[in-house]
Formats: structure tokens, sequence, C-alpha cells
């Protein structure tokens, strides 16, 4: 398979850790050679956008500038919000000739091409249609340890671009998991809220959003939460003992990356899928997937 | 030049059209200009031409400057040329000396800049004085009508339809595609606001038609070809197989009792898949014509060939039951045609936040249709499809309907119809029924008044599109229920109602094949995909095809009383066009020039009416006037130039171009 080039974002260097961890050895597994995109910049994000739009768009811009001077034609964005800030920028490039004017001069004042023809994906679209849930189901080498778990996709991955999933009932993570014999419940809140940034301004609220996505996965019988977003991710794992202080409501699920669990199944070692970040569930992580023994069958 | 009665004498009228013309033109220029040109004898530009005083300054104009052709400058065609060719004809002139420039539609409503749309009216007024030059005196042909109609389509509209003109005593041949006629109204309850029972005031219809002596009525059918022309059609109709003989089925019934099957195990059409049937089935109690039919998919002896035939045995002597029936081409001719093919209801799972497919207890409005009739899958008990009653029913409008996203259309019907379904369940269930919807739109007789009515009876109202229809629960209250989110927008919040039952007021869409049918007859469609009319307020029942007629929803939603109405309109327009006899028709027909004809025959394949004919013994071909269309296909394929139009002589046309592009 050709090249991608990896474009990690701010968060699979910070709090997203275990995501980066688990992404690449997952694709090393798959034989899906990754390149950092080298030099590259923060994609600017939903928070620049606000303020900004046009010079926002320069951030983006650059980074799929240096896609394509890389020789690499797609980038790789694991980030829900690099993905579709990425995303957006080339939308509004290819829409706007206000916005492409002026993104085309910014680049040639830096010495950079223009982003033209830079393909932008995220890694569970490649998952499933480049690689396919039959070869999951081919490649899997352990049986799932752990109870039901709920694929919770966010918002960003999914809309308004639907080249992920469909946008209002996405199901290609779920599929991807049966395939390696992980139970998924159906669970309704898959595209609501996490809170983003709520938890760090409006602390409450965003707080309260998490409530309700973890009661419900619970109450649908998951027993951990399964996702492609960092914030996301973050969101949900980093606040439960705060959760669980306000309600008194025992709420202590496991929040995984995609990645983890895929590259898991596939033989991927406990420590070089960053099983050991997880905050909530720790136990349960561990309980599940610390055991070393691999067991292979034809 | 080319000169008849002397010199020629031209006329020119420019048209304000109110300001709809004078506001981007400079309707006096225009006409200025025109006098200034070769032949023109007089030029004037009046307020409305088409008026009375204004066809009469044309007539006045005529004697007063021996006017011999005139040429008037005003809207399309479509709206005014036939008024137009009737003042002239009445001023003394053939009607054909008149040629009208379209300075409304082609130039004031899609231009701005006046300097410019003034010119162009110019320079179209000049193409039209060059053009007229060489008019020729023409006479209208005649067509007789075919008194007999095809109606296409069994729902209330065709069946209305078919009754008004069978019963002035004009044979009707009624064809409908599925195994019964009766439509989407035979599967509703009760109609609004009246709450007569629908199948109640249907079937005395639906049996007048099969007892009619004057209809032919060919169901489980299709219209496979349409030829012809006004009051001339020959249509070609499929009859697919039942594998019933339709003359010899008593409707007994004994051969769905005597089925190998036991149990009814499939899914039922008619009852929406909420009931099973037998692979032999009769629609449902009322159909008509009350003729079993077998479904080849399912039956044992189609798929294997070795079952004992136990509906035969059953059949007995009648031998209706016959597995070797083949399709049956029936060819007929009919003088006028009227559509009556209806809609289709909103798929609503491509709404995927309202759960329809997802969510078992989310039900369609015509799914509850048949909960709550007598006669449905469950008698009339309203039982879930997890086996509970409801307790609560949330019913949500505008599903599919006002929305850029899926149609922008209203679908005129839902709210009243989800105002009768919101009756029926309270009544039915006593359950809490709220509706929530964006408008309440209730204008029809005694539509308010029902409104009015079921707020008394304290069925809830709430203001606000559904955001979604979802499962998850924040507290016990919700647990096991489906939870409708919505803004209130009367009272500012969002609020969550959990209910038990969700019913979505599903919009009316064209159906699925409206294209191939549109392209079968030859008709236009508006850009959602209904049936388009010959004009929205003057002649909503009539298409831009003469002799063909709209009846009911395939010409846009409406509810059963408007789509009555229409149905009787459409029949009034085909008996008027029946009792007249015939039609003139245009002279734009194509002739032969036999001198110039060389008989190399690439004319003749090319007529999509069948008018050239070859004469043998002169060696030249023929074009038949009533048959031709005058599309003009013919004329620029003739390699000698032999082919000449009427109306469109080549003279005319090259005149006009020059004029179009000759600055002056």
């Amino acid at each position: 398979m050709a090249a991608f080039s990896y474009f990690p974002g701010c968060s699979l260097k910070a709090t997203g850790v275990a995501y980066e961890e688990s992404l690449l050895t997952l694709f090393k597994i798959l034989d899906i050679p990754l390149e950092e995109l080298e030099d590259w910049n923060c994609c600017g994000a939903t928070s620049y956008m606000a303020i900004d739009e046009e010079d926002a768009f320069l951030l983006s811009a650059r980074d799929l500038s240096l896609a394509r001077q890389a020789g690499n034609r797609a980038v790789l964005a694991p980030c829900a919000a690099c993905y579709l800030v990425l995303k957006k920028t080339q939308d509004y490039v290819r829409k706007y000739p206000k916005i492409r004017e002026h993104v085309a001069q910014s680049l040639a004042a830096a010495g950079l091409p223009m982003m033209d023809g830079v393909m932008v994906r995220h890694p569970l679209e490649v998952l499933y249609n480049d690689v396919g849930v039959d070869v999951f189901k081919e490649k899997k080498v352990r049986h799932w340890r752990g109870g039901p778990v709920a694929c919770y996709y966010g918002c960003q991955a999914v809309r308004p671009y639907d080249e992920v999933d469909r946008p209002h009932n996405p199901t290609r993570m779920d599929e991807l998991l049966r395939a390696v014999g992980v139970p998924t419940v159906d669970f309704s809140l898959k595209t609501k809220c996490c809170g983003g940034s709520l938890t760090g301004t409006i602390h409450d609220v965003g707080i309260r959003l998490n409530y309700i996505l973890l009661k419900e996965a619970a109450r649908k019988g998951a027993q951990a939460v399964v996702t492609l977003c960092p914030l996301c991710q973050f969101n949900l794992d980093a606040y439960q003992a705060e959760i669980r202080k306000q309600t008194g409501e025992g709420l202590n699920l496991p929040v995984l990356y995609f990645t983890q669990v895929l590259g898991w199944a596939l033989g991927g070692d406990y420590k070089a899928l960053g099983m050991r970040r997880c905050i909530s569930g720790a136990d349960l992580v561990k309980h599940w997937f610390a055991r070393e023994e691999v067991e292979t069958y034809v | 030049m080319f000169e008849q009665n002397g010199s020629v004498r031209i006329g020119v009228y420019i048209c304000h059209c109110g300001t709809n013309i004078a506001a981007t033109v400079d309707c006096k220029a225009v006409a200025e200009n025109a006098a200034t040109l070769p032949g023109v004898a007089v030029a004037r530009d009046y307020k409305y031409m088409c008026s009375d005083p204004g066809q009469t300054l044309i007539q006045q104009d005529i004697k007063d400057h021996n006017l011999n052709r005139i040429v008037v400058a005003s809207c399309s065609p479509h709206l005014h040329e036939e008024t137009f060719r009737n003042a002239v004809a009445k001023g003394g002139l053939n009607a054909f000396y008149m040629h009208m420039v379209n300075i409304r539609e082609q130039d004031s409503w899609v231009h701005t800049d006046k300097k410019a749309a003034t010119a162009k009216a110019k320079d179209l007024v000049r193409a039209a004085v060059r053009r007229v030059w060489f008019h020729r005196p023409l006479e209208r042909g005649r067509v007789n009508i075919h008194p007999d109609v095809l109606v296409v389509g069994g729902g209330i509209a065709g069946i209305h339809t078919a009754l008004t003109l069978a019963n002035a005593g004009k044979k009707v041949y009624l064809v409908e595609r599925e195994a019964t006629i009766g439509g989407h109204m035979a599967k509703f309850d009760k109609t609004f606001p009246t709450l007569d029972c629908a199948a109640c005031i249907l079937t005395p219809k639906m049996t007048s038609v099969k007892a009619h002596p004057n209809i032919t009525l060919w169901t489980y059918s299709d219209v496979t070809r349409v030829d012809g022309y006004v009051g001339n059609y020959k249509v070609q109709v499929t009859r697919r197989p039942r594998y019933v003989i339709e003359d010899l089925c008593a409707g007994c019934m004994q051969c769905i009792e005597a089925c190998v099957f036991k149990q009814p195990k499939f899914e039922d059409e008619f009852n929406l898949g909420l009931g099973r049937r037998k692979p032999i089935y009769i629609p449902f109690p009322q159909a008509v014509p009350q003729v079993a039919l077998l479904d080849p998919e399912q039956c044992i002896q189609f798929k294997s060939g070795k079952c004992k035939k136990s509906c035969v045995e059953a059949c007995g002597e009648r031998h209706a039951i016959n597995f070797e029936q083949k399709e049956e081409i029936k060819e007929i001719e009919v003088g006028t045609i009227v559509l009556a093919t209806g809609f289709k209801t909103f798929d609503p799972a491509r709404i995927p936040y309202y759960g329809y497919g997802h969510y078992p207890n989310v039900y369609t409005s015509m799914e509850v249709e048949r909960l709550v009739n007598a006669s449905g899958p469950t008698g009339g008990e309203v039982v879930l499809r997890d086996g509970r009653h409801p307790k609560s029913v949330g019913i949500i409008h505008c599903v599919g309907s006002r929305d850029v996203s899926t149609n922008r259309w209203c679908s005129r019907v839902c709210c009243m119809y989800s105002l009768k379904l919101a009756h029926l369940l309270k009544e039915h269930t006593g359950a809490e029924v709220f509706n929530f919807y964006i408008d309440m739109r209730t204008p029809g007789k005694m539509f308010e008044e029902f409104y009015q009515r079921l707020l008394n009876e304290g069925v809830h109202f709430i203001r606000g599109k559904v955001a979604e229809v979802t499962d998850w629960a924040l507290d016990p209250t919700e647990e096991g229920k489906l939870v409708i989110r919505v803004e209130d927008t009367l009272s500012a919040f969002v609020r969550r109602i959990p209910v038990d039952m969700v019913v979505l007021a599903t919009g009316l869409e064209p159906q699925d094949d409206a294209q191939e049918v549109r392209r079968l007859f030859n008709i236009g469609c508006s850009t959602e995909g209904f049936f388009l009319e010959r004009h929205p307020k003057l002649a909503p029942v009539s298409t831009f095809t003469d002799g063909i007629f709209l009846a009911g929803c395939c010409q846009g939603p409406k509810d059963i009383p408007d789509t009555v109405a229409q149905a009787g309109a459409a029949a009034a327009e085909a008996l008027a066009l029946i009792d007249a006899g015939f039609v003139e028709t245009e002279p734009n027909s194509a002739y032969v020039n036999e001198e110039a004809c060389a008989g190399c025959k690439t004319c003749i394949p090319l007529c999509p009416y069948q008018a050239i004919s070859f004469l043998e013994d002169r060696k030249v071909a023929l074009v038949n006037p009533v048959l031709c269309k005058g599309c003009g296909t013919c004329v620029a394929a003739c390699p000698s130039a032999a082919m000449q139009q009427n109306l469109f002589e080549d003279e005319e046309i090259f005149e006009e171009i020059k004029g179009v592009l000759s600055y002056a």
C-alpha cells in the first residue's frame, strides 16, 4: 500500500499519545507505511477558525502544501479536529476564489506549492475501505476477553463531510470491531457532543455532557467506550472521578481508541498500544489486555 | 421581393403588458424603430395589445392602412398566439399573416438593463418584420376525435374520472398496475374532517367501475406504448399474468383456503408488511376485481414444480388457476387520455435521526392507517410491533416535507391526516397524543373546525421541528420509551417527551417511475417531478400535449376533495374535446417540393410519427399533413432541400436570422 503522510497534530503528541502509539503499532502490523510529515504545524483547529477564518486556512494549507512537496499524496489525520480542518480548508479553497487567492499568495510568499490534489484521509476510513473488514477477520490472533463496548464517533469526523462514515448513523467502527470479535452495543449517542473544549471553559456543562454519554453507554450494557477522536477520549476518560463524586454513580469505564482495540486483536503489545495510559477503568484494562499470552489460531 | 395582393404593408404592435414589458423595454423607441423598417406601414405601442381595444386597434389599422402583414411583439405565443391570429382573421386577413415576437419571457423578464433589453427587442422585431414578408396564407386542418378515453391509474382520481366519462356515455379503458383498483384511499381508515369511513365511500364507486357497461377495467396492467396524437392515440397495454383467469374466477377464496401454506407467511403489501398473506391471495376483502392472484416468486409450483396443487383441486370445475398464463398485449385506439397515476409516500429511512427501521415502534402514517383499520392486520386493535399497547403517542409532522435536504414542498395533507390519526389513536387506545408541528395548515372546508375539536379533545400540540427520536434515557420515566427531543418554539425551551409509539407524517412524492411515464406520454414534469399542467391557474388539468389531461396527486399533492374535483374537471375537458368531434390543427406540416425530391427516402425512417410515405409511381416522398406534427426533422435531413415546412420555410428562417443579426 502507498505510504501516507502522517499528520499527528498536537493531540497525538500530548494527551492523545496512546492514539499515536496504537496507530503506529496497528499500521505496522498491517504493513501500511506511515511517514510523519516533516516540519508540520498546528492545524488551527476550531478555535482559530472562530477568530480569524481567513488566516486560519493558511495554517492547514501549509500542512497540505508540505505533504504535496513531500510527494506523498494522501495525508493521514487521525485527530478528528485536524481531519475536519484540513478537509474544510480543501473544500473552501476549492469553492471560494477569494480564499483560494489568499492561500495561493501566502503559500507562494513562503516558497511553497499550491496544496491542490492532496488527499486527506482518516484512519477509520482507510482501515474500512483500503484494508477491509475481511482482512481483520483473517488477521485476528486474539480472543476478545472484555465485555461489550460502545463505539463513539463524536461530531467532527462524520460531519459535515461524509467520507469517514454516514453522518447520522455511522457504523464502520462497529463493523471493524465486530470483525475481530468485539461485541458492540446500539449506542444511540454515538455522534452526540462530548463537550469539546467546554470542559475547560464552561466546566459544568462539559461535565454534564460527558456524564450523559457514559451513563447511556453503561445503561446499554457497554463496559467500555471506544472512540476515534483524542478530544472525545480525553473528555470521557479524564473526568470520570469528578463525575462519580458529583453524581454518586459508580461510572468507571475504560475509554479506548479503536486503534488500541484493533491493534490488540491483531497481536499488538500492551505497552506498544499505549494501554497503560488509560485513566478510568484502569484495572479493567489491565485485566482485559495485560496478560501476555497470544492465542494464535488458523 | 415576394409580393402578394400588391405590395407588402406591415403593421407592427409593441405591447407594454402593463409594466411587465414597459419597465424594462422602451416600447415607444421599439415602435419608432420599427416604423423605419422596409415594408412597415404603421408601428404602434399600446398598454395591453391582448385587450379588446388592443385587438380592435389592429383590425382598424388593417382597414385604414390596407395592411396585409402583422407583427405583434408581446408575451409568449403559448399565451396569446391564438388571440392575435383570431383578431387578424376577424380583421379580414389570413391568420397566418401574423407573426408573434416574445419580448416578455425572452426579454423583459430575464433582463434588467433597459438599454440592452430595448436593443434586443428592436432586433427581435426587425427579424419578425423581415420574416413576415414571406408568409403565405395557410389553412388549418381538422382532426376527428375518437370518442373512447384511456384513464391511467385506478385510485380515487382515476375511478372518479372513469365513472364521470362512462356516465356521459363514453367508452373508457381504465388501466391499473396493481391487482386491484382503489389506490391509496382504499388503505385509509377514515377520511378527514368528517371521519367518514374511507372504504364505505370508496368501495361503492369501485364496484360501479367493475359493473359499468362503458368501462373496460384492466388491472395488473401497464401502458407500454403510446403513439398518435390528439383525437387518435394508439395505445398498447400489457396485462401481466396473475395466473388466475379473471373471467373464470368467482372470488370464492377456496384456493387461498386450500393452499399448501397453512399459515399466511409472506409480507402483505396491502397492509405494508404489518400482516401476512399466502402466495395466492386477494389483496383485500373489497378488492375490485374480486379475483385471486398468484405470486410466482413464492408459489411452490413455480419454484419447484412439485406442489400438490391443492389450489387447483379446490377451484375444481372452474379451472380458473392457470400456471401457464402469459402476459397479454392489448392494442386500443382512444381520442383522449387522462393520467391519474398518483403519488408515493416519502421513505422516512432517508431521515436517520427519526429512527424509522431502527426502532420498531416508529411507524409511518400509512402503517397506522392499517393499524387502526377494522379490516387491518390487527382488526383495528393498536398493538405495537413489540406487542404492547401504547399509552402515549407522538406524531411528527412534515417528515420529508418543507425541508431543503429532502423535499421543499408542503405535502398539503399531512397536517389534516395527522389530526385524524391523533383522534383515532386516542379513540382506540385512550393514549396521550402529542403532535409536533412546524405550522398547522388547515385551510379547507371544516378543517380549522376539526383542529379546534382536537384541541378540545385534549390532544397536545407542540410547535417545533423534532430533532430526533431516540432511546437514550435520562431518568427512569424514560426507561424503555422512545424519547422525542424537540425545541418547543412557543415556550422557548428544549423538551424531551417520552412516548411508546412514534408516528411519522410522511409527505407525498412523485411516483418512482414518473419520469418514464412522462416520456411515454410525452408530457412535462415540474422540477419536483410532478406532472406539469399547461397553466397553473388557467389550465390546471391540461398538459402541453393536446388530448392528455391530469387528475389527482400525479400533478401535485392534494387531498381527496381536491382530487375528486380535479378528476371531474379532467373528465369534463376530455368530454369537451369528444363532443366537439374534431380539433383544428396547426398548418405547420412539412410538404415535398416534388421537382426537387430525388426519391432518396432519407426522410422516411426519421419521421417519429410515420407521416411520410413514398410514391412508387412518381418516385417522390409524400407527407400526410394530419399525421405530421411539424417537428422539422425531415426538413433538416433532406439533402436536396425538397422537404419544406409551412410557417418555417427556408426564406422565412433565413430572413429572420438576417434581421436579428443586422444592427441598425
